[in-house]
């Protein structure tokens, strides 16, 4: 496990947190641990309890949704520099999807209570924290309505 | 008719005459992709570059614009990418070997990766969008140490529906190119990357201001790519696309592919940003 010291050194550099105060990046640093997952290593099922914010700095992850007629379904997948789950700030805080390793993994993970206590505390915080997990979620669903589109499969394209 | 010889590069005696090429082999590459292999009846190379297209036409059955997916640098027969998708294409892509097709052309405008020497280059495609882009890869690939960095991104549907897989896989291993690939959706166990191909042009390393960018694909997605190409700086008149409308003379004369001033047989396919943004936003065009 790594130190509070190298993950606030981390911090800055992932995209997520880039350009943010660093006297917040060493608050939030309060809240996290370095994990590591082996390839098809599961970080969390569907139904879950969601208390897991996952900043990935290495290796890929799989969210994928189970599909007992086609045995499941990737529908997204994080690489370093991105990060995984936003069920955590929405309640009643229990994952939607599964999620697992594509390959060997490491990322900082964020306890879900501690952040939202942070944020309750401090709506600067809550504001900063926000701002960053809206534009993760905008970029996705962007992708995901050009995805919807289908656009490779329509004829003409 | 000599304006229309300057404008497409064409060198055919009468550009609406077909000529004769006759059926090599049909490689399926993914369900409904095929890559075929023409040689001229006539024994004469049809020169072209890279970007252009003929109108490839089943006897007694139809003619349809197919984009040139062979090198434009190298002898040998000429190839096309088709994805079966309609009546003709379907005639064309079941032909057995030995049958004579006819092709009208070359026509349109190149990619013209020369003038991005010394630069970087990113390709940015999706589907069967790479088949166009495939002959100024292969340019560049013979010329890789003209160039700086060379990034593909690419997008298809599924892991089955990727095209020239082997062969992205040698680009990348052995002639210094970055590619990068996502799938729109995987399945169970697909290692690869999941998204959209615009998610890739954020994190993908190049200098916006020494880069010539190269788009083709489902126009909504390319689309989507200038504008984020855009974002990162790159100028709109280096950024290029290969629009797609219906073509049926190919020489700038019928009207059919006309977009609003421009011809897209003669005066595209490939255009850069700069003149298409304005028209790719209004629906009536």
């Amino acid at each position: 496990m790594g130190t509070i010291t190298e993950i606030k050194d981390y911090m800055p550099e992932h995209p997520f947190f880039k350009g943010l105060d660093p006297d917040l990046i060493e608050f939030l640093a309060g809240c996290a641990r370095n994990v590591h997952f082996k390839e098809g290593e599961i970080l969390f099922r569907e139904g879950d309890k969601a208390d897991t914010f996952y900043v990935i700095r290495k290796g890929r992850v799989a969210i994928q949704v189970h599909n007992p007629a086609g045995g499941g379904m990737i529908f997204d997948t994080a690489d370093a520099g991105d990060v995984v789950g936003w069920t955590w700030l929405v309640p009643p805080y229990k994952w939607v999807f599964d999620a697992s390793a594509s390959e060997e993994t490491s990322a900082v993970a964020f306890d879900g209570e501690c952040l939202r206590g942070k944020c309750e505390a401090d709506p600067a915080v809550g504001y900063a924290l926000m701002n960053r997990v809206m534009l993760v979620m905008y970029d996705r669903l962007q992708a995901a309505r050009m995805r919807l589109l289908d656009l490779y499969g329509t004829v003409g394209s | 008719m000599t304006s229309t010889v300057s404008r497409s590069g064409a060198v055919a005696a009468d550009p609406m005459v077909p000529r004769t090429f006759t059926l090599l082999s049909t490689h399926a590459d993914t369900r409904d992709t095929f890559t075929l292999e023409l040689e001229p009846t006539d024994g004469v190379r049809l020169e072209f570059r890279a970007g252009q297209f003929t109108m490839l036409s089943a006897f007694g059955i139809g003619e349809v614009p197919i984009s040139i997916s062979g090198s434009p640098i190298e002898d040998g027969p000429l190839i096309h990418t088709i994805r079966s998708v309609g009546g003709v294409s379907n005639a064309i892509v079941t032909s057995a070997p030995g049958t004579q097709l006819g092709v009208r052309g070359p026509f349109g405008t190149s990619w013209d990766v020369t003038d991005a020497k010394g630069g970087d280059v990113v390709i940015i495609t999706g589907g069967i969008g790479l088949a166009p882009l495939r002959p100024a890869i292969l340019e560049l690939l013979a010329e890789r140490d003209q160039y700086n960095r060379v990034v593909l991104l690419y997008g298809a549907r599924t892991p089955e529906d990727i095209l020239f897989g082997d062969e992205m896989r040698k680009w990348a291993d052995r002639l210094g190119m970055t590619v990068e690939v996502t799938v729109d959706n995987g399945p169970h166990g697909w290692k690869g990357r999941v998204g959209f191909v615009t998610q890739l042009i954020s994190r993908a390393s190049f200098d916006p201001a020494q880069t010539i960018a190269l788009v083709c694909g489902p126009e909504v997605m390319m689309r989507a790519s200038a504008n984020e190409l855009r974002q990162r700086g790159v100028p709109a008149g280096k950024i290029r696309l290969s629009m797609e409308r219906n073509m049926k003379c190919g020489i700038g004369l019928c009207g059919h592919c006309q977009l609003r001033e421009h011809f897209i047989c003669a005066d595209g396919p490939i255009l850069t940003y700069e003149v298409l943004a304005p028209l790719m936003q209004k629906w009536e065009l």
